[in-house]
């Protein structure tokens, strides 16, 4: 698997990404925001975490609509794989490839702990390694987190199998416990969690790594 | 010229942030306060003859995500 891993002002979690494309086996590039291309032959974009652009006019809209994010909308319109983590997920749901929008934590706190997440779906690429209803720990670390979706788009997502990940004990209000998504191809996951932070024993769990396998045998299998 | 965009969390969107106000404002003593929300005032310096078609597009492009946020444009 060919991935490159965005890196905007204020990402802070590129390297981490990259490096758990890595371990799992991939060939990472990093890309510059202000790149227009993507190299070539690239099948996963990573959008990492962090505070793109510090977060100026709403978390993600500057980092959006930058140059290379062009080129990451036709990538996936194309058909190409990707992943927004945190940051990531909210650029993506501001580039229009996800729906639904993050709003500021209900509590308002910025929450950094470890959360338990359920596999609502493991007809994914990226959830093809779990079980649905599999309980996996993986940690959280935003103050925007909070996923809005309309009733008629909740509908949706539900019938067309399209929630990934919800919370066993939602922390930030999300509707109806949403912890991330997928687009209407099943090839683009946002999630506000950080399977990249749980993706080596260093980090205190692993439950990440089986996003990062099942990835990969994506590719190795096509 | 000028115009300015008023953003706002549109209604039914819950502004957790607009809560916590109108709670401090109870714990002030202020009675009476039945809700608040927050939004944003975005100021922008235009060239002459800019039309207030172009501030919408701006505001449908990035100024506001119409999925959460509804939007007004006051020019002049």
């Amino acid at each position: 698997m060919k991935a490159a891993v965005i890196v905007f002002p204020g990402s802070n979690c590129d390297r981490d990404l990259a490096v758990a494309f890595e371990q799992a086996g991939a060939d990472v590039t990093m890309v510059w925001h202000k790149d227009t291309a993507l190299p070539e032959g690239i099948d996963m974009v990573g959008v990492p975490g962090g505070f793109s652009f510090g977060d100026y006019l709403r978390c993600g809209a500057i980092a959006a609509n930058s140059p290379i994010c062009q080129s990451l909308i036709k990538h996936a319109e194309r058909g190409g794989y990707a992943l927004g983590v945190c940051n990531g997920f909210q650029i993506l749901t501001e580039t229009g490839l996800l729906p639904g929008a993050l709003r500021r934590n209900a509590g308002l706190k910025y929450i950094c702990r470890t959360v338990g997440l359920e596999v609502a779906s493991a007809d994914t690429a990226f959830t093809s390694g779990y079980n649905k209803g599999d309980v996996v720990n993986v940690p959280i670390a935003h103050h925007d987190g909070n996923y809005f979706v309309t009733d008629e788009k909740l509908a949706q997502l539900h019938d067309e199998d399209r929630i990934a990940f919800t919370y066993t004990e939602n922390p930030n209000g999300s509707v109806a416990n949403i912890a991330g998504v997928v687009s209407k191809n099943r090839r683009v996951l946002g999630m506000m969690p950080h399977p990249e932070r749980a993706a080596d024993t260093g980090h205190g769990g692993i439950d990440g790594v089986a996003m990062f396998r099942a990835l990969m045998d994506q590719f190795a299998t096509a | 010229m000028k115009a300015r965009v008023y953003v706002m969390l549109k209604n039914g969107v819950l502004d957790p942030q607009g809560e916590a106000v109108r709670h401090a404002l109870g714990s002030l003593g202020f009675d009476g306060v039945e809700g608040v929300r927050q939004g944003k005032v975005i100021e922008l310096d235009l060239a002459e003859g800019s039309t207030e078609a172009t501030v919408t597009e701006m505001c449908e492009k990035l100024l506001a995500n119409t999925v959460i946020e509804s939007y007004r444009v006051e020019m002049g």
